[in-house]
């Protein structure tokens, strides 16, 4: 169909949850001012939340969810086949999400402490990407619906996706929220990614980070600044290691302290 | 300029006035920080009681009230193979009461800008012209550097500038629209002794700057230091969050967008006002990034405040109220990196 000569697609989608708690699936019927027409811009074969439908001929994939389990390894590898192109959505499937935090103890132990002694299978907890190519991703503990709908848009007409290189604080700004700072209170925000309009500092609570690192934060101002205001410095990697985004940045900093604790014992 | 003595009741008075038919923005204590201090903003108000003239500084400049963070320019509504393009300048009359000499002189600075310039904005005409303003003096926070800057005294670009002289307030009134909303309520003429406490107030206001910065010579500075180390120093803790750019009265850098609603039968243009210090700021088509380190990014900002500004206007951009000093976690002043810079250049 064309609209003002510009060809326009209807994109099949498919939308496929993993473990996670559905919330980005819920955040995708939500907004309802414009659901219908969300609805009629793509053509949904599979999305338990809004349709019985339970096709296979999608060619986008919306995938939400972390990977923990070894059938949803599979059930995932013959998703990326079947789908053009994939897209990672929350913060489960950008990066472990919450569910990721059990990576930190031992597996059987983990399993006992939930299921008692009814123990499910599992393995260490992934992000999709760690599993099969991911062509995009949209972080966030839920999505934000209207950055769904920008994908959306980019996928039906090809307008540019959004991008968000700068940290929370901007959009902070531009609601005149208080920084949270000022109440002697912990936030990732100048070091996470905007686009989600700052919903938390706004309300009253420090960003947790669960849209993951902006473009290029400034990491070492950030350890420091958060030193000097008296914040523990375990209490920062937690918080930072709550959604999994900053995960490789922990990682990177305990090599480098192990690195260094070495050399301390050597001199 | 015109100077009356309007009794501190029938200021009240003239408030309420106001408030009658006009959006009133004022500052407002909004909570209490971790220092036990009250914390303010410019917000509107409905009743003279939500103000509070107490104030000692706002985290944000009253700045999104004649440039907001995020505005509409236009929108598009496609039917068929056509489309209709609609803009809106019209707004509502609005009043800003308690603005400092050195916000009113960020307005000036905007003004050249924004009206005066080769591309007037209508945009900021219309609010500029349809904001009605209450200026009022103060004695200088600690870090504050206006008077450095030539930015604590101002003669024009407000309606009314108040000055306390505890019973009652010195009026400077520098509009026909003032001129008239004055005869609304009583004032009276200004006598020997109103002048005489005036003159001491201000006297007060001038020593009471505790910060100042060297200017007179700080444009050539600036190019003498443009491969110091204090670039690094200081562009090394920039977080590149753009918040001293947001809470600048005068930083006006932007960028536009077009959105699309999910019918895809209307379209906006959204501007949004930007800051040289993010990370994508200089990032231009096919990728390229003129300014993809943090300490060039930084280094822009101080030259557009103190030599870029004043090439083209005749006046550093910087009006001296340091709230981008305040509100960098990093901890990055304007006072401090200036001083860094004539220390490197002894």
């Amino acid at each position: 169909m064309k609209h003002l000569n510009i060809e326009r697609r209807r994109p099949k989608i498919g939308v496929f949850d993993f473990t996670g708690c559905e919330g980005c699936e819920l955040q995708l019927a939500n907004k309802e001012d414009s659901l219908g027409a969300f609805l009629s811009a793509i053509e949904v074969v599979s999305f338990r939340e809004v349709s019985s439908d339970n096709g296979s001929d999608y060619n986008v994939a919306l995938v939400d969810g972390a990977i923990s389990r070894p059938d949803e390894v599979e059930r995932l590898k013959e998703i990326r086949q079947r789908a053009e192109l994939l897209v990672a959505m929350g913060s489960c499937a950008c990066f472990g999400g919450v569910n990721r935090l059990k990576n930190a103890y031992d597996l059987d132990e983990a399993n006992r402490e939930v299921y008692g002694d009814c123990p499910k299978q599992t393995m260490p907890t992934m992000s999709v990407k760690e599993v099969v190519p991911v062509d995009l991703e949209i972080p966030g503990c839920p999505v934000c619906k209207d950055e769904v709908e920008r994908v959306v848009q980019h996928l039906v007409w090809d307008l540019p996706l959004p991008t968000y290189a700068y940290p929370l604080c901007l959009e902070c700004k531009q609601r005149y929220t208080v920084c949270r700072f000022e109440f002697g209170e912990l936030c990732l925000g100048p070091i996470t990614r905007a686009g989600c309009n700052a919903p938390c500092p706004a309300g009253g609570l420090g960003c947790w980070g669960c849209r993951g690192p902006a473009e290029a934060p400034n990491y070492d101002e950030f350890f420091a600044l958060t030193a000097e205001r008296g914040f523990d410095r375990q209490i920062v990697r937690e918080r930072m290691g709550f959604f999994g985004g900053f995960d490789h940045v922990l990682a990177e900093l305990e090599k480098q302290e192990q690195h260094e604790a070495i050399h301390d014992d050597h001199a | 300029m015109l100077f009356k003595i309007l009794p501190k009741e029938e200021f009240r008075a003239l408030v309420e006035m106001i408030l009658e038919a006009n959006e009133v923005i004022a500052p407002k204590a909004i909570a209490t920080n971790a220092r036990g201090e009250r914390i303010h903003q410019f917000l509107p108000i409905r009743s003279f009681e939500e103000m509070d003239l107490e104030y000692k500084s706002t985290e944000y400049s009253a700045k999104t009230y004649f440039l907001p963070y995020r505005e509409n320019l236009c929108t598009f509504e496609f039917e068929g193979e056509d489309w209709q393009q609609s803009i809106q300048y019209y707004i509502q009359p609005r009043a800003i009461i308690g603005l400092r000499a050195h916000d009113i002189n960020a307005l000036l600075k905007l003004d050249k800008v924004f009206i005066r310039d080769r591309f007037p904005s209508p945009y900021y005409i219309s609010r500029r012209k349809n904001t009605f303003i209450v200026g009022l003096d103060h004695i200088p926070e600690e870090d504050e550097f206006s008077r450095s800057m030539g930015t604590h005294i101002v003669t024009h670009g407000f309606d009314l500038f108040l000055t306390d002289l505890s019973d009652r307030y010195f009026v400077a009134i520098n509009s026909d629209r003032a001129f008239s909303l004055l005869q609304k309520v009583k004032t009276r003429d200004v006598a020997d002794a109103d002048t005489h406490a005036y003159l001491e107030v201000r006297r007060r206001i001038r020593d009471g700057f505790k910060t100042h910065i060297e200017v007179h010579s700080l444009p050539n500075v600036l190019d003498l230091e443009f491969t110091s180390k204090v670039w690094t120093k200081w562009g090394e803790k920039c977080l590149n969050c753009g918040s001293c750019a947001a809470v600048c009265p005068t930083c006006y850098c932007y960028g536009v967008t077009e959105e699309v609603t999910m019918d895809f039968k209307k379209a906006t243009k959204v501007k949004q006002l930007y800051s040289c210090n993010l990370v994508d700021f200089a990032r231009v088509a096919g990728g390229h990034d003129f300014r993809s380190d943090k300490e060039a990014r930084l280094k822009y900002r101080y030259y557009h405040q103190y030599r870029g500004f004043l090439e083209d206007y005749g006046e550093p951009k910087c009006v001296g109220c340091n709230r981008c000093g305040r509100v960098c976690l990093a901890g990055i002043k304007p006072a401090a990196v200036i001083k860094d810079l004539y220390e490197e250049s002894v």
